[in-house]
């Protein structure tokens, strides 16, 4: 139960976060994009402040040996730069540009504009889909 | 490059950011996962045959309700600053699905998006996660000049 509630309180943190940072406005995404243009260098300022937060704690959690509700931390291995992840990486990059929306701050949005959004999610789920089952077939 | 100065929000992205970078360590401190939206996603849609928690517990709930706080949080946003979230598309008609099916075939076949290899990959200095982020970006900011100064 206390588990739940974390995660519950987690993923709040990140939604109120995407929204303050200005993720969940397409506008400020594809500002931000537009290198040649009217640039908005904010977003940077998220990332930025993203990675340092999480680059300074994870040694931290790390030395802790495992997570409070689990038994183990869950930390991707794979290590290769393959044409997968290239391919995978330049695909998800056209349909950011194209709208302006990436995972989290679609969902964190699809209820602040659902007009938008559900046409935008339901697709990205089904991507998700055909993506993972293709990806278990090339590998 | 002209820098847009009436859009540019340093100290509120800077503390959005912040706020994203603490809830990704607090997920690996708590649950011991990466947070990463498209992965978090994929492993609702299509579960890992031989994954899930070791531990006995789901491995679909703490998906779940790791989402519906992201949901809820931006209104508690909305609440606290008393006017609604800045939210103006960029895309509209065919064109919001048809994004929606690249962003999620491409983070599905390339692992990760701006939350799992940008903000959880970088922080752990991974290459791989580089590599995609470097991928990802050159690739929307191709799109957003081709749409706003080759179309336009």
């Amino acid at each position: 139960m206390l588990r739940s509630i974390f995660i519950l309180l987690i993923g709040t943190l990140f939604g109120a976060g995407l929204a303050v940072g200005g993720m969940l406005n397409p506008a400020k995404v594809a500002g931000f994009l537009d290198l040649f243009g009217l640039w908005d260098p904010s977003l940077a300022f998220v990332m930025g402040g993203g990675v340092v937060v999480n680059f300074i704690g994870h040694r931290m959690v790390m030395k802790r040996g495992q997570p409070l509700f689990s038994d183990l931390f869950h930390i991707p291995t794979t290590q290769v730069i393959d044409k997968k992840l290239i391919a995978g990486a330049i695909l998800f990059g056209i349909g950011w540009g194209l709208a302006g929306l990436c995972p989290g701050p679609a969902i964190s949005s699809l209820l602040l504009n659902p007009q938008d959004g559900v046409g935008f999610v339901v697709l990205m789920l089904a991507g998700i889909y055909v993506g993972r089952v293709a990806s278990d077939k090339i590998a | 490059m002209v820098i847009d100065y009436a859009g540019f929000t340093p100290l509120a992205s800077l503390i959005g950011g912040a706020m994203i970078g603490l809830s990704a360590l607090l997920l690996m401190a708590v649950n011991g996962r990466v947070m990463g939206v498209s992965g978090i996603l994929g492993g609702i849609i299509r579960p890992a045959k031989n994954g899930g928690q070791q531990d006995g517990q789901s491995d679909i709930s703490w998906r779940v309700l790791f989402l519906i706080g992201a949901i809820i949080g931006p209104f508690i946003v909305w609440y606290i600053q008393g006017e609604p979230i800045a939210l103006t598309p960029v895309a509209s008609g065919w064109m919001l699905p048809i994004a929606g099916f690249f962003v999620g075939i491409g983070t599905a076949i390339g692992a990760g998006c701006t939350s799992g290899h940008g903000i959880c990959g970088l922080a752990r200095l991974s290459l791989r996660s580089l590599a995609a982020v470097a991928s990802f970006m050159v690739s929307a900011i191709i799109v957003v000049y081709i749409i706003r100064h080759v179309v336009a």
